[in-house]
């Protein structure tokens, strides 16, 4: 226990690494999630071919495969060595906006055709209809699996140990476990607590978002938030 | 350096090996996650109180938390409580448990969707609780929830190269050390990856098929 203050230190040296790469992954997972899963809408047969071939092909393979293919494998075939905390960005972004871009393309179908046929009777162009009416609907039906998503991608973070990133996972294995043999548990209890704590962040962050979009949208509060409140009357 | 025939074809049969390995693992550890999440899920409905409490707690810490620190987790610290195990049974624990807990979410998706008259007419009929479960609750649950485990036994199969971590010499691990071995990584990781693609399609295909069945009915 007396090593507490140490691990502590070790350990929280390697959050900003994880953290960017959650932070990064997010990002261009958001990108790529509606670029892809509104491609996949298309009227364009070459523009779904290619949404659905990035799609299959991402979900298909295993997320240390990707990493590897593009930390050692592309600098051999193009020349590129990328930074491994870049490269792990990279990874993280394409594997999950693959996934995204179904969360995309399932909300975007799920708004009630009604709603179109019903901006169409304001004479609505068709630009407004996309952004004004479908979309944020669209958008608050995502973000639930988005969250789920999100914290997936910040579980992932910690294959970056395999390429050497400073980030939580790879401080706790390569600098901890070989020094502070006697505290393993510890360091893995804390090293867990680390991932758990960012976790339930994001959930905070996506559920303050649900909130809003809600509140924006003039719905209601959810089914659950309802019987909630019902039972807290009784 | 571009890519070599004569190299990705000498290598294939050591990159089968290998994928065997990670079929292996894909398998022990969906045994392990089928039966604990269902395990799991049923004693949760029985909402005993503390044990309620204390797997659900569980269940979340398991989910929110990286596998593969699980994974280092068992490896490390198992073996100061007096239990020694190769890697590749560390790993078939950690991936079934880890998965358990997303299996027996769906489990409970599945035994929440009987109509309650089931477990009325099962209790009129005072069937004794074993006989509810396996005669009445699970064989209408379980099909339905097919298709969602199915997908979980694909995700598990992706995640094996995870246990490269600890040693286990699955299809990426195979391939790192075939490309330390040779300094040529291109046909080794193109090689584990397209093997990826060729067992994970098919199979989300068939889960997919599955799933449209059941929508049907």
């Amino acid at each position: 226990m007396e090593n507490l203050p140490r691990i502590v230190a070790v350990l929280l040296d390697g959050v900003p690494e994880t953290v960017i790469a959650a932070a990064g992954g997010i990002l261009l997972t958001i990108l790529l999630a509606f670029s892809a899963g509104l491609a996949l809408l298309s009227e364009h047969r070459l523009l779904r071919a290619i949404s659905r071939t990035y799609v299959e092909f991402f979900r298909g393979t295993s997320e240390v495969v990707q990493l590897f293919w593009i930390y050692f494998v592309l600098p051999v075939l193009v020349g590129i060595q990328l930074l491994p905390l870049f490269a792990g960005v990279v990874v993280l972004g394409l594997n999950h906006g693959a996934y995204g871009a179904e969360i995309v393309r399932g909300a975007v179908s799920s708004v009630p055709k009604a709603q179109v046929e019903g901006a169409k009777a304001l004479s609505f162009s068709p630009r407004d209809i996309r952004w004004r009416v479908v979309m944020p609907q669209a958008v608050l039906e995502m973000l639930p699996s988005f969250n789920n998503l999100f914290i997936q991608l910040l579980k992932s973070t910690a294959i970056l140990s395999f390429i050497v990133v400073s980030e939580v996972t790879e401080r706790g294995v390569q600098v901890l476990v070989p020094n502070f043999g006697d505290d393993i548990v510890l360091i893995f209890v804390l090293m867990l607590l680390i991932y758990l704590v960012l976790a339930v962040l994001i959930t905070a962050v996506m559920r303050w978002l649900e909130r809003i979009g809600a509140r924006r949208l003039g719905r209601r509060p959810s089914a659950s938030a309802r019987t909630a409140a019902v039972a807290a009357a009784h | 350096m571009g890519w070599d025939w004569n190299y990705a074809i000498a290598i294939l049969p050591e990159m089968l090996g290998a994928l065997r390995v990670t079929i292996e693992i894909t398998l022990l550890g969906s045994l392990v996650a089928l039966v604990l999440g269902l395990v799991i899920a049923v004693v949760r409905r029985a909402r005993i109180p503390v044990v309620d409490q204390l797997l659900w707690a569980f269940v979340e810490f398991v989910r929110s938390t990286p596998l593969l620190v699980q994974v280092f987790f068992l490896f490390f610290v198992l073996p100061r409580f007096g239990i020694v195990l190769g890697a590749f049974a560390v790993g078939v624990i950690a991936l079934g448990v880890h998965y358990a807990t997303y299996t027996s979410e769906v489990y409970r998706a599945g035994i929440d969707a009987v109509p309650r008259g089931q477990w009325e007419a099962a209790a009129a009929l005072s069937l004794p609780q074993s006989r509810v479960w396996t005669g009445v609750i699970l064989p209408q649950a379980v099909p339905r929830v097919l298709p969602a485990l199915g997908n979980y036994v694909i995700s598990m199969f992706k995640e094996v190269p995870l246990l490269l971590g600890i040693g286990v010499v699955e299809v990426v691990n195979k391939a790192k050390e075939l490309s330390s071995e040779t300094f040529r990584p291109i046909e080794p990781y193109t090689i584990a990856g397209l093997l990826f693609l060729a067992l994970s399609l098919p199979a989300s295909i068939l889960v997919r098929r599955l799933e449209r069945r059941r929508a049907a009915v």
